[in-house]
């Protein structure tokens, strides 16, 4: 509860987005709405719109990223606000500096909004409880917990593709344990409405408590991917397995990775998703990656317009209500 | 206040715009309605018209300048403008003009399509409160009304609008 409270105003508006748990049905929808707006300005001639004017958004990045920061930087940047990016792991920390020490430092500069990575969950959470009050969090992936943005940018993905929740298989096939990113889309797809959401995986790789979030749980792909709509395979991650839970990779992908005969199991129509980056010949083939049912592209196009929109929302002015908005 | 029928001020707009466009001699010129009700005036007057180009819709709202005190609509939609605006003769439609500010907001957006050859504004109602040095091209009708009064439009089949007053609550 905590979570919610700290995420929402005291009007029930968006303040910080640090995970999709707990958010309501409205509020999803308002997210992917928005979205949709902003991706009309891609066919400006100037890609930009005035909004964050005069605002400075810090990307503060505890741990590697590219695709994700660079979207969230030219997220920012097509709100016409001003970016920096911290990556903190070589700077102030390695020289001792303490997290609440790196944060007081950027609020003297007058920054506006953090954009947080960190390899341990409920990093951003902690900021977001320690930080000013007009300064908005948003969780850009905190170690196995949470990844918000990437799960709604999975679920304006499948809303462009499929245009409802409500009837859909949804297969999530991989490495449950370790995914943030798996974890932020089942809360997202079940508060949408999805009624089948599998995850697929060996297991090792699934979390014990895996069914207690409302999923059904399959050890054998060819079943798992039986009729679905939708599959979203999630990369591997070696960096965070501290034993050895898999016996290689090559064994992986004759048992879970995503190949043209594997895909024909699913409906016809089905859309095939990574957050990236993708291991090909891990997960999946190179021929069903960049495939006629792939949408992997169109999601990191989707990055841009998803993280506009929960920007320009979480930068809206604390405390307005909807009835001075109609004013 | 008696006011005349939409469809009636809607024919007036449409010659007026019709004889701007033979003076000025414009070829082909395209029509752009501002959310929500300037869209169902422009969709009127694009059928009156006969242009050929498909309506053109922006919503302003993320080019307002109150942004900072109110925050983004969350009815916002998508800008639609399925043409080249370079130097395109263009014309603008809004429902009402009050304090100039969305047709401001309209004009930055516009711009950052490209750049127009002109901009016509057409209004269906010009009203009193003007805060802005803006002006409309061709109107329906003329009003002068009270800070404490609003006009609701209603669309966008029939198009019908009242005077309400606005109550402190």
């Amino acid at each position: 509860m905590k979570q919610q409270h700290l995420q929402l105003d005291h009007n029930k508006r968006l303040r910080h987005f640090l995970t999709t748990e707990g958010l309501k049905r409205d509020l999803l929808v308002e997210i992917l709405d928005t979205a949709e707006s902003f991706t009309s300005i891609t066919n400006q001639q100037i890609k930009k719109v005035p909004l964050l004017r005069g605002k400075t958004v810090v990307n503060l990045f505890f741990e590697a990223s590219t695709r994700t920061r660079t979207t969230f930087e030219l997220a920012a940047k097509r709100l016409s606000a001003d970016v920096l990016n911290i990556n903190v792991s070589a700077s102030a920390a390695s020289k001792g500096e303490t997290l609440l020490d790196t944060l007081r430092n950027l609020e003297a500069m007058h920054c506006d909004m953090f954009v947080v990575r960190h390899p341990n969950s409920g990093a951003a959470h902690f900021i977001a409880e320690h930080c000013a009050p007009h300064i908005s969090v948003l969780n850009a992936g905190d170690g196995r917990h949470a990844h918000p943005t990437q799960a709604m940018i999975d679920m304006f993905t499948i809303r462009r593709h499929k245009h409802e929740f409500h009837n859909l298989s949804v297969a999530i096939v991989g490495d449950i344990l370790h995914s943030r990113v798996a974890r932020s889309q089942i809360h997202a797809l079940s508060t949408l409405g999805v009624p089948d959401i599998r995850v697929i995986g060996p297991r090792t790789l699934i979390p014990a408590d895996a069914s207690t979030l409302g999923v059904h749980v399959y050890n054998d792909l060819d079943q798992g991917l039986d009729g679905v709509d939708v599959i979203i395979m999630l990369r591997l991650q070696r960096e965070r397995m501290s034993s050895a839970l898999l016996p290689s990779e090559h064994e992986y992908f004759r048992l879970y990775g995503l190949t043209k005969e594997k895909l024909a199991l699913a409906k016809a129509d089905v859309i095939v998703m990574h957050p990236g980056p993708i291991n090909r010949g891990v997960e999946m083939d190179s021929a069903v990656a960049d495939g006629e049912h792939s949408v992997i592209l169109q999601q990191v196009s989707h990055g841009i317009s998803i993280r506009m929109a929960v920007m320009s929302m979480t930068m809206s002015p604390k405390g307005t209500s909807q009835s001075e908005r109609d004013a | 206040m008696v006011l005349e029928a939409p469809n009636i001020l809607l024919a007036s707009m449409a010659s007026q715009l019709q004889e701007r466009i033979d003076s000025k001699q414009i070829n082909n010129p395209a029509m752009v309605g501002i959310h929500t009700g300037g869209v169902w005036v422009a969709s009127a007057l694009h059928q009156l018209l006969a242009i050929k180009e498909p309506l053109g819709t922006l919503d302003i709202s993320f080019y307002r300048d109150d942004f900072s005190r109110i925050g983004i609509s969350p009815e916002v939609k998508p800008s639609k403008l399925p043409f080249s605006i370079d130097d395109r003769h263009i014309i603008l439609v809004d429902d009402v003009l009050y304090t100039g500010r969305t047709i401001r907001a309209a004009l930055n957006e516009l711009f950052d399509y490209g750049r127009p050859a002109s901009i016509t504004l057409a209004t269906l109602i010009v009203r009193s409160g003007r805060e802005l040095p803006i002006s409309a091209d061709v109107t329906g009708t003329q009003l002068s009304l009270d800070s404490t009064q609003q006009i609701k439009l209603k669309g966008p089949e029939p198009l019908s609008f009242e005077i309400v007053e606005l109550t402190d609550s």
